[in-house]
């Protein structure tokens, strides 16, 4: 396994190689730069414009910028934010934990939800519960995120006012405290449902089908041979092989986590990666930007061998060699 | 010959009365077994044989309660086993019995096993469904047992997951498991029809050792009329849902009575034989949505078929003492009252 892990890392190296080439083409090929974002040209000297452009190296050959980034960029230099003024990891670092806050708590109600309701679902198949269940799937998933955002705000913010709007902890109180961790769950858990919205309709019919399909297998009749009775059949012998393709959908969630959500981040004004990647665009933070996307390149990379080592880990019919 | 009188003395340890399985299809409901009684006495070996699609597997389904849910139920007939009503018992009643008293192993040993536990863990759960049993004895067992039905290294395959084993050594496994409670009943669904003809021998030979120690009554579905002639004190000749024969082994070999009988002991190839082609019968059995209304069910098959063939269903009669056939041919015998009596 662990072999097999390091020859999957050794791997990658070639493959984030083409990906920073892809990055930068893209960046460079985006017009206009962080001065033409930046800077209001209209008040501004433009001779000094052409001195800093000269400065910064946009000047120089193409490739000899590339190399200039990716040199600086495996030495753990990722460059300053021209707009924040300072170093990218730092702008990142700032951002990383409300992320990573909002994708666990996204992950855990994704998954207790679609939990609950799969296997109830599967269990009674074509009963009223499980056509219910799975109106309420279809709903989910044919609303996008950016109208269920949207929606919930005006429910839950402004009309019923249980949970605030945007931001990521209340003003004022005070960092460590148990009212600072509860107030940053207040904000964080109604962008967390309307992220795992999608995921919730999705993990549930998958389990549901899924519980459906293994309970017309062979071992289950097997297991009432053996006069199992139909709760153990149902909680262990089912559940236990159609668990095995949700688990490895958890290494592509942990990616999600970190990767952000665009457009939930941006509607509820919660300041995490995904606020920021986007922000970056607009403003042309080419340094940002381009760290921005190499990480999540990296993390679907890492994603997918999680994803594998975890097959090979709940299935014991996969060996990773 | 004096022993086997003395078996049919004995109280039967399982008793079908008018056994009539159906099979939901598209809203309307077939028979799949239909009309079938039969019993078996302690120890005794009862074989099962017809072609594919005549019932056997719905029936031996039907006594274990294992029939797919929603879809074939019991519509009418009596089950009784050990003096117990099994098609009356809930499903905790029916589970208390499956595994410890009644037995089953089926056709496919490949896809029986659940891929995801150890055999080990398999053969532990029959005995934590039925016995009293610490952890570590159920090991020693699981051990004892996988030993008992022929596997080598049990101490180690007793970890190992069914999908690193044969075909063979996943029906010992099945085998183990069946047997781990010490059953009165074993039902064994077609066991070797999906294994290597070498590795058949070795299983059926293997069931015929465990029926002896354990003084089990075994319940043999098969097509193999080798295996019948091999394994069976008493045989039951099913086609389309009925019983069409019922004798014991030899006479069923020598002296068969049913037309279908006769012509599927014809199929079987001879070693002497000078004929290149394989005899075989006519047609094939009629699906559920397709079965005749009257007459016998066999009749447009049936070389000997008369004109009232069609026309009145034969019911199965006493021929000879001991010897029963559901015939028209000899319909002028007296009609049996119950069962075996």
């Amino acid at each position: 396994m662990l072999k097999y892990a390091f020859r999957r890392i050794l791997g990658m190296i070639p493959m984030l190689f083409l990906i920073s080439v892809i990055v930068f083409t893209l960046a460079k090929l985006m017009p206009g730069d962080s001065l033409s974002g930046e800077i209001d040209p209209r008040n501004t000297n433009p001779q000094y414009i052409q001195e800093m452009r000269e400065k910064l190296g946009y000047n120089d050959p193409v490739p000899q910028q590339y190399f200039r980034w990716v040199g600086n960029f495996v030495q753990g230099d990722f460059g300053k934010s021209t707009r924040f003024k300072i170093d990218v990891s730092e702008v990142i670092g700032e951002r990383l934990p409300n992320t990573i806050m909002l994708g666990i708590t996204s992950i855990i109600i994704t998954y207790i939800l679609a939990f609950i309701m799969g296997t109830y679902a599967g269990r009674k198949p074509y009963t009223l519960g499980d056509n219910f269940i799975s109106g309420l799937n279809y709903l989910g998933l044919s609303i996008p995120a950016f109208v269920a955002g949207v929606f919930a705000i005006f429910l839950f913010s402004f009309k019923l006012g249980w949970f605030p709007s945007n931001g990521s902890v209340d003003i004022g109180v005070t960092e460590g405290t148990l009212e600072y961790w509860l107030s940053r769950l207040h904000h964080v858990f109604l962008p967390a449902v309307v992220l795992g919205f999608l995921n919730i309709a999705s993990y549930t019919q998958f389990l549901r089908n899924d519980i459906i399909e293994n309970s017309r297998k062979d071992f289950v009749r097997t297991a009432r041979a053996k006069g199992t009775s139909e709760k153990k059949i149902y909680n262990v012998h089912i559940l236990r092989n159609s668990i095995i393709p949700l688990i490895t959908y958890l290494g592509f969630d942990i990616v999600a986590i970190i990767s952000g959500a665009i457009i939930t981040e941006t509607i509820f004004t919660y300041p995490g990666l995904g606020q920021l990647f986007l922000q970056s665009v607009g403003t042309r933070d080419y340094p940002v930007l381009m760290t921005l996307t190499m990480l999540f390149s990296f993390l679907t990379l890492l994603g997918n061998l999680v994803a594998d080592i975890l097959y090979g880990v709940v299935d014991p019919r996969i060996r990773l060699d | 010959m004096s022993e086997k009188k003395l078996l049919l003395k004995e109280a039967p340890l399982l008793e079908v009365k008018n056994l009539e399985t159906a099979f939901d299809i598209d809203g309307t409901y077939y028979n799949a077994v239909d009309q079938v009684s039969f019993t078996v006495k302690p120890r005794q070996i009862v074989g099962v044989v017809g072609e594919s699609g005549c019932g056997k597997s719905v029936m031996s389904l039907s006594i274990m309660q294992l029939l797919p849910k929603g879809v074939g139920k019991v519509t009418s007939g009596e089950i009784t086993f050990d003096g117990l009503n099994l098609e009356k018992m809930s499903e905790g009643q029916i589970n208390k019995i499956r595994g410890k008293d009644i037995s089953m192993i089926f056709q496919e040993p490949m896809t029986s096993l659940n891929p995801v536990f150890t055999i080990g863990y398999q053969l532990m759960e029959v005995l934590f469904n039925h016995l009293k049993i610490s952890k570590r004895e159920a090991r020693q067992k699981a051990i004892a047992l996988l030993k008992s039905v022929g596997i080598s290294r049990p101490e180690k395959i007793v970890d190992e997951y069914p999908h690193q084993l044969s075909g063979g050594m996943r029906q010992r496994v099945m085998i183990a498991i069946a047997i781990a409670c010490q059953p009165k009943l074993l039902i064994a669904d077609e066991p070797t029809t999906a294994l290597d003809v070498t590795v058949q021998a070795q299983i059926l030979e293997l069931l015929k050792d465990i029926q002896e120690v354990n003084d089990m009554s075994v319940i043999l579905i098969t097509h193999d009329l080798g295996v019948v002639a091999e394994m069976c004190d008493e045989v039951m000749v099913m086609y389309a849902g009925r019983i069409v024969e019922r004798t014991d082994v030899d006479t069923l070999f020598y002296n068969p009575k049913h037309p279908y009988t006769t012509l599927l002991l014809g199929a079987i190839p001879k070693m002497d034989d000078e004929e290149e082609r394989l005899s075989s019968i006519q047609g094939i059995v009629p699906s559920l949505t397709n079965m005749p209304v009257t007459g016998c069910r066999f009749a447009n098959r049936c070389p000997k078929a008369m004109p009232e063939c069609f026309t009145i269903t034969p019911e199965l009669r006493e021929t000879d003492p001991g010897h029963e056939a559901a015939c028209l041919l000899y319909e002028t015998s007296k009609p049996r009252e119950g069962v075996n009596k």
